[in-house]
């Protein structure tokens, strides 16, 4: 079999998280239940009807823009793409052509070998999306119809250089996108309502005799999952290379032009649409209805403003200044902003980051997977376990004894008692949970425990160190809430004097 | 006599002093029953509307609330122009059941203002032409001698006012469709400063291009449509937000120390020695009123109409795309496929001028050929703009034929788009710098044809313009002749 690298450019759509649409005031909603009633003069792309720039759409993609590393364009302008389909009432997109907003970035993600990867971007622009056009599936034949409550939304496309190297790479990538933009608040990321999508370019690097031979690039459209990527991509890389074998042609051969493929997750293959690029001239030019957009220094330094830590920044803040490993930092990271902001608050009380990671990637992601709850419903809140966790930190709880009040909150939440961080110390008291810090009655026990045991104690003196946890055993047993190490401790300072 | 023969003034204080616009509208609406059918001015009359609209006005007027002085008048208005639940169908097949679900800015202006909207005229097809014979309703007639064409693409508008069906009405010009049929017609038109008039509700031809503006039997009438007509609107990213005289108020003032520029590109080969005459004559008419006469060169303006064509043709081919036959507008009955259904809808819909455009356009714009002719043309405009600027340093306005020769005849210049295109020479430019410009009756050929006079100012000074065409009105009575009627 040829030896080969597989070459990735993704093409990311990202609808915005407006109150209206880009170029009119229809509301921007995801509304298929009802079609063409989001829709206006100016989106149904009636006769004399002007779009007007939605400010806060080209406000959103210049925050886009800054946590994707993009550099920020001062004049952009906007130009009619132009082809006849359905659903595009006007006969052309209003898109950016030459001169985007913003051009020349990257996005960067841990790989799973714990090694950075960075994907270089050629540019991000501001567009509207179509409206959808809705065909007769029952195969009867019926007319097609056309849905414009879509027509308008703003869309951002992302584009990436040719940077990825394999199906993983390009979903730990749409992953890592769609983290920065959940955090930024600019999109709802939706894949399945198709507010996030992508397209694929793939194509291979065949080397052969100290030669590499790209073979033509394929695009596949519209993936709308991170699955289907992966898996269009995966077989779209077999499909290549059996095609390289089979008829060896090479990208820029006339006979090999650029094609477009779509995925069909029920067969799990990649089957061709129409052919693409040469064919199509959009005779791009400037549109004569809008006025270029000058961005302003001070609209910018609002915009930096209201930017929050991106995931890359917080991952690292938390593996430099918490302590945690780049695993834990993932973990924490990947679930998104509002998982991050709960450990966040849970350190800022118990002062512990490693403590908090360990409880927040275990015993919280556990439960709220369990109690299929989302974190704002979760009883236990990043107060009531930062207090918890803070005691613990203290030494005034055991990890055992923690749990067990975690437990007996989440118990009592059931029964739909309110809980607080109040409840943590009754629930220590009434358990007789909390840790003996009182050495003198450690001490006491001790010295029972040693008496009652003559022939364990004289092993430790004499050197077994596997007979000294049945006493740390029995003491604990006694104590309840004792700290094991302490005890462990005392116990090696009796024996050994 | 028509009750339409006093200046628009003398109008104005009639419907003041006790005329009811009732009668006046009446008084219209029964002049378009009696003669238009030799004119064909008219797509459609308005008459309950309007007759509606003016009862209204009439009862505010008794009831003692002050309106503006446009109240009662009865105005055209072309049918480029939208009307909430009135047809607007750009005189093309693809539009004849179109009914907008909005008024365009400037209807709604006008409606605010009182003014009674009668009827929607005639063009060329979305104002694809030059003489109101791309029309799928048919051509309309010059009323000074129906052998003759109006002019265009605004042919419908310039013929009501000069017929006496309306004392006002609206047109656009994209590179003189108000001003050439002005000059045909023997009244006033005026294009204003391209982002002075909202053209929200305008059905784009060239939306860079594009101007809406009033015709008048005379410059004060034009100035009171303007009044109302201009200023910002939010829903034009185009439409530029900077006050509005009240041009009404000062129309009457003259200029003192007025420059005029005179520029030798505009007394080229193709101009009729008439309309020569006309025009050389009207400089004299400044130069007696105290006006400098300077002389002036317009360097680039040899390439206006190339440009034009250009960058006009480019950009209606990209607004005409939406005419598919898919959502609205006129569908083919009979098709195989969509891309069937597209042409097929096309095909029909459209007539020859306008095919004709949307090809050029979309040729221009093709990859491969968009640096050599779009691009291009975008840069001699530019220059063609930096020439005005460089001339209006030195005068105030300036002064030319408004077309190279007075109204042609119906189906002359058929066969002849390139021979058609010239009638423009004088007008393009304005529309490629964005300058208002306004033509007033200058004169009157010796085969019974009004002559017009152009002046253009500089971007925003439609007040000076306004004023200083007012001062050749004065100084004349071409705006007070009419064309004989029959009744
Ligand atoms: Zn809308």
């Amino acid at each position: 079999m040829a030896n080969y690298t597989t070459i990735i450019g993704l093409e990311v759509h990202v609808q915005l998280l407006t109150n209206t649409k880009l170029f009119c005031s229809c509301p921007n909603r995801f509304n298929p239940d009802n079609p063409n009633v989001q829709t206006c003069p100016v989106c149904l792309g009636l006769p004399g009807a002007l779009p007007v720039l939605n400010r806060e759409a080209f406000k959103l993609s210049l925050k886009t823009a800054m946590a994707l590393n993009l550099e920020l364009a001062r004049f952009t302008k906007w130009d009619r793409k132009q082809y006849y389909y359905p659903d595009l009432p006007k006969g052309y997109q209003t898109s950016q052509f030459d001169l985007p907003f913003s051009s020349k970035g990257y996005v960067e993600f841990d790989m799973p070998s714990g090694e950075l990867k960075r994907v270089r971007l050629i540019r991000a622009h501001l567009e509207e999306d179509a409206g959808k056009n809705i065909h007769d599936e029952s195969g009867r034949g019926a007319d097609s119809q056309v849905d414009l409550n879509r027509a308008g939304t703003p869309l951002l496309e992302i584009v990436s250089e040719p940077d990825i190297r394999s199906a993983e790479e390009a979903r730990l990538y749409l992953e890592e996108m769609r983290l920065l933009l959940l955090t930024i608040g600019v999109s709802d990321c939706n894949m399945q309502e198709g507010s996030l999508r992508c397209d694929a370019n793939v194509n291979l690097h065949i080397h052969e005799n100290g030669e590499t031979i790209p073979t033509p690039i394929v695009e596949i459209k519209n993936l709308n999952s991170f699955r289907f990527l992966e898996a269009a991509i995966e077989y779209e890389v077999k499909r290549q290379l059996g095609q390289w074998e089979k008829e060896r042609k090479r990208l820029g051969d006339v006979d090999a032009p650029k094609t477009t493929r779509g995925y069909d997750p029920d067969r799990g293959v990649t089957v061709l649409q129409r052919g693409k690029e040469g064919a199509a001239d959009y005779r791009y030019f400037p549109c004569p209805d809008l006025v270029p957009v000058v961005v302003s220094e001070e609209e910018l330094a609002a915009i930096r403003a209201t930017l929050v830590e991106f995931p890359s920044a917080r991952r690292r803040r938390y593996c430099d200044q918490l302590g945690l490993s780049a695993y834990d930092a993932q973990v924490i990271v990947n679930q998104g902003n509002e998982f991050a902001a709960y450990y966040d608050a849970v350190v800022a009380i118990c002062g512990d980051g490693k403590l908090a990671a360990n409880w927040t990637t275990q015993d919280v992601l556990r439960q709220t997977n369990d109690r299929r709850e989302t974190l704002a419903q979760f009883p236990v809140t990043a107060e009531i376990l930062g207090t918890l966790l803070s005691k613990v930190a203290k030494n005034e709880l055991t990890i055992k004894a923690a749990r067990d009040v975690f437990a007996a909150l989440l118990a009592e939440a059931d029964e739909e008692k309110p809980i607080s961080k109040e409840r943590i110390d009754a629930i220590v008291t009434e358990k007789g949970l909390a840790t003996i810090s009182d050495t003198g009655a450690i001490d006491a026990v001790i010295n029972a425990v040693v008496a009652r045991n003559e022939k364990a104690a004289a092993d430790v003196r004499a050197g077994k160190q596997q007979a000294l946890g049945p006493l740390v055993g029995q003491v604990m047993k006694e104590l309840k809430g004792a700290d094991a190490k302490v005890v462990r401790q005392m116990l090696i300072d009796k024996l050994s004097s | 006599m028509s009750t339409l023969m006093e200046s628009t003034r003398e109008l104005v204080q009639r419907l003041q002093s006790g005329e009811t616009a009732v009668s006046l509208t009446q008084s219209c609406l029964n002049a378009i029953t009696s003669r238009d059918a030799a004119i064909h001015a008219f797509v459609r009359p308005i008459a309950d509307g309007a007759l509606a609209d003016a009862a209204s006005v009439d009862g505010r007027r008794q009831a003692g609330e002050t309106l503006s002085p446009i109240a009662g008048i009865p105005i055209a208005l072309k049918d480029n122009i939208c009307t909430q639940g009135v047809a607007t169908t750009c005189s093309s097949r693809m539009l004849e059941d179109f009914i907008p679900p909005y008024d365009a800015h400037v209807v709604t202006r006008l409606r605010e203002a009182g003014a009674i909207i009668i009827g929607k005229t005639n063009l060329d097809e979305f104002a694809m032409g030059s003489s109101t014979e791309n029309s799928a309703i048919g051509p309309t007639r010059n009323p000074w001698n129906t052998a003759h064409a109006p002019g265009g693409s605004s042919g419908g508008s310039a013929a009501a006012v000069a017929a006496q069906f309306a004392p006002l009405a609206l047109g656009s010009d994209t590179g003189g469709s108000i001003r050439q049929p002005a000059s045909f017609c023997g009244v006033v038109g005026l294009k204003p400063t391209y982002g002075r008039v909202s053209r929200y509700g305008l059905v784009a031809y060239a939306s860079s291009l594009d101007q809406i503006g009033p015709f008048a039997r005379d410059v004060e009438g034009a100035a009171l449509l303007f009044d109302v007509i201009a200023g910002h609107d939010e829903r034009d990213s185009t439409s530029v937000n900077r006050p509005v005289p009240k041009c009404w108020d000062t129309v009457n003032q003259p200029l003192t120390g007025l420059r005029v520029g005179v520029a030798k590109e505009h007394f080229g080969a193709g101009l009729d020695t008439e309309v020569e005459a006309a025009t050389r004559k009207a400089i004299e008419v400044y130069r007696s009123l105290g006006a400098t006469i300077v002389d002036l060169s317009l360097p680039h303006s040899k390439y206006a109409i190339a440009v034009y064509y250009l960058i006009a043709c480019s950009e209606a081919s990209s607004n005409l795309a939406r005419y598919d036959g898919v959502h609205y507008g006129h569908r083919a009955e009979k098709f195989s496929n969509m891309i069937d259904m597209y042409k097929a809808s096309r095909a029909e819909g459209f007539g020859a001028e306008v095919k004709r455009r949307v090809m050029l356009g979309t040729y221009a714009l093709s990859s491969g050929y968009y640096d050599a002719y779009y691009l291009k043309a975008l840069k001699v405009r530019r220059l063609i703009r930096n020439d005005f600027d460089a001339a209006f340093e030195k005068v105030d306005v300036i002064l030319s034929p408004t077309s190279p020769m007075p109204a042609f005849k119906v189906g002359e210049m058929s066969d002849d788009p390139l021979k058609m295109y010239l009638a423009d020479i004088y007008t393009i430019s304005a529309n490629l710098a964005g300058l208002p410009g306004i033509s007033v009756p200058a004169g009157m050929s010796s085969s019974g044809l009004p002559i017009g006079l152009q002046l253009l100012a500089a971007p925003f000074e439609e007040e000076r313009l306004l004023r200083a065409a007012r001062m050749f009105e004065n100084a004349t009575d071409w705006s007070r002749r009419s064309p004989e009627l029959n009744h």
